[in-house]
């Protein structure tokens, strides 16, 4: 028999194949997504519209209840989620531009720029993101406000906040995943098959995108699918303290912290504050199965099985 | 000498990180005194601004602020304004550190077993149901589980307190809140690392040797799978110790974590610049204890 031959990646592929817990995740994610893009369009009621039927528990006609304004609570929280998944795949993809640029940079510079750019990731570190955040947003709304002033169209101007929200999380997100890839690159920049390339003359710019980056890809792959969960947490935080996504448009967080409000003795609408959190953790859950399936994949060092 | 060089760079680290501050919550748009007596007259509020020296260059207000610093004084509330920073902080402190210790001790009591435990039945049910949990840990926030505890132990059942800060049994639900992620958390984190460590030269030596499996996990593998949990304490102790807005507002417990959202959000300057100081130098000194323990767990480790 022909010994079969496998590059790293496919052999990662192999592994990530047949484990069960990264499938379970990587087909409810895919579940998620189909149902967030689909369910909106064909569930009868929509997540705005306003009806005498307040506090009604979960029925047939309405399957999660209606919330403090008879609003079909299905509706908003299958919008709900497409925000918040949304909101995790472009931050994410925000920390990955900026931690890998930085990173790899720092990396591949090395000395004195290395050690000035770690600094910087080191004092960022250390500054409360929060801060950064609510500073962020606030200076993102005034700008916004100033804008439809000027006569900026309302959708435009909720298109920029919602842009200034990604672009917000994202930039407080990078650090961990500059810190790896820098410590990844700098372990490759000194391995043989660079320095064959710069002897051959090429371009800095060639060895870092065509020899360096592609050897970084699993471990950034690795942790990107781990940060999607984290940005869809912070956003559910900031949602709750109402910084996030503004009324009428809800995501999976200000839903939550709208059931929470409705919390007391002596009535108990459990759905309202049940259904968004129960879809929140379900997803987390499943991009989280996601995430340690290409950890265990991709990652030679961690443990097998499990 | 290694660690004495990074205590001496300390200060200068801190120097930074307040200016960075500084200048970052001023440069947001709006004022302190923006909600307060809506139609204020200019003049009132140019006043004011000269009252707390706002109207000044922000380099010269930072100087002032150094010079106050030098003296123990990190200037007066903007929103509590018979208050000083340091008072308000002195006075929600002990609180929230009490919490925040509590907080710790559950994530890492529970945490620590849990994921030991895990490992040692590594690929089988128990450890799929524990890492099942602690997944579940991870992924719902705070401000999901606060209101459930709530919702069961106290509305329903009438176990603890709903809220407030009062006796032992007020202390049960805002721990368990804040510590459950953690320990999630770390149990994730010490499998991890038991796996990884188990895969070593040194784990097949010792069985070897004709250990026990316990021995081998408890005495050989846990001293170096620990590690992980060891990096992740420093900055988890500084979080949990700063206090925590969800389950502070949610308990209505009078710590100081709600202050860093909601200075921020009114634009108290010297509030959040004192709290900011206060976690920075949390987290790096804790930083600086851990890797200290690193090198005592595992003496391997050198740094330049």
């Amino acid at each position: 028999m022909k010994p079969e031959h496998l590059t790293p990646d496919q052999q990662a592929w192999r592994r990530f194949r047949s484990h069960r817990g990264a499938l379970v995740g990587a087909w409810f994610v895919a579940f998620f997504m189909l149902v967030t893009l689909v369910g909106p369009a064909v569930w009868p009621y929509r997540p705005d519209a306003i009806s005498d039927l307040q506090f009604d528990a979960p029925t047939l006609r309405h399957w999660f209840g209606t919330d403090v304004h008879g609003r079909d609570l299905l509706a908003r929280v299958l919008h709900g989620a497409r925000i918040s998944l949304g909101v995790g795949a472009l931050g994410a993809g925000v920390s990955l531009v900026i931690g890998v640029l930085w990173g790899a940079l720092a990396g591949y510079v090395g000395g004195r720029a290395d050690s000035l750019m770690m600094r910087v990731v080191d004092i960022l570190y250390a500054l409360p993101s929060i801060v950064f955040v609510i500073v962020l947003l606030t200076a993102l709304n005034g700008l916004v406000e100033r804008g439809e002033a000027r006569g900026l169209s309302g959708d435009t101007a909720k298109t920029l906040q919602w842009l200034g929200l990604f672009a917000g999380l994202g930039a407080v997100s990078w650090l961990t995943m500059a810190r790896i890839v820098r410590g990844q690159v700098l372990s490759l920049r000194t391995r043989p098959f660079v320095e064959a390339s710069r002897a051959l003359g090429a371009s800095h710019a060639r060895i870092l995108l065509r020899h360096i980056l592609p050897n970084v890809a699993g471990v950034v792959i690795v942790y990107l699918a781990l940060t999607v969960p984290a940005v869809i947490l912070y956003e559910s935080f900031l949602s709750y303290l109402g910084l996030g996504i503004q009324p009428p448009q809800a995501s999976l967080g200000s839903l939550i912290a709208e059931g929470a409000t409705q919390i007391n003795p002596l009535r108990t609408y459990w759905w309202i504050i049940v259904f968004p959190a129960g879809t929140l953790v379900t997803a987390l859950l499943a991009l989280n199965f996601l995430g340690d399936g290409l950890r265990d994949a991709f990652d030679p060092r961690s443990g097998r099985g499990g | 000498m290694y660690f004495l060089k990074r205590l001496a760079f300390l200060p200068g680290l801190m120097l930074l990180i307040s200016f960075l501050a500084f200048v970052l919550v001023r440069w947001a748009p709006g004022g302190p005194f923006d909600r307060e007596r809506k139609p204020a007259s200019p003049e009132i509020e140019r006043a004011l601004q000269a009252r707390y020296h706002l109207d000044e260059p922000v380099v010269k207000q930072y100087v002032r602020f150094l010079r106050g610093l030098v003296r123990g004084d990190f200037g007066a509330s903007l929103k509590y304004r018979n208050h000083t920073v340091a008072d308000i902080i002195a006075q929600g402190l002990p609180v929230s550190l009490t919490l925040g210790l509590l907080a710790f001790g559950f994530a890492l009591g529970v945490g620590v077993p849990a994921g030991f435990y895990s490992a040692m039945w590594r690929g089988k049910w128990r450890d799929y149901g524990i890492s099942l949990l602690t997944l579940l840990a991870v992924c719902v926030p705070g401000f999901v589980v606060g209101p459930i505890l709530v919702m069961v132990l106290a509305v329903r059942w009438g176990v603890f307190p709903p809220a407030l800060w009062e006796t032992p049994r007020h202390v049960v639900l805002p721990t368990l809140s804040l510590g459950l992620y953690f320990a999630g958390k770390v149990a994730r984190l010490l499998r991890e690392g038991m796996g990884q460590t188990m895969q070593m030269e040194f784990i097949n030596t010792a069985r070897a040797k004709g250990l026990s499996e316990t021995a081998v996990l408890l005495k050989h593998a846990l001293r170096l799978a620990i590690l992980p949990v060891v990096s992740y304490a420093g900055p988890m102790l500084a979080d949990l110790l700063t206090g925590s807005f969800v389950v502070e507002n949610l308990f209505q417990i009078p710590g100081i974590g709600v202050f860093l959202v909601n200075s921020s959000l009114s634009r108290d300057y010297p509030m959040v610049v004192g709290l900011v100081l206060l976690y920075a130098l949390l987290l790096l000194v804790l930083n600086l204890v851990v890797d200290l323990g690193y090198r005592l767990l595992d003496p391997r480790v050198r740094y330049e």
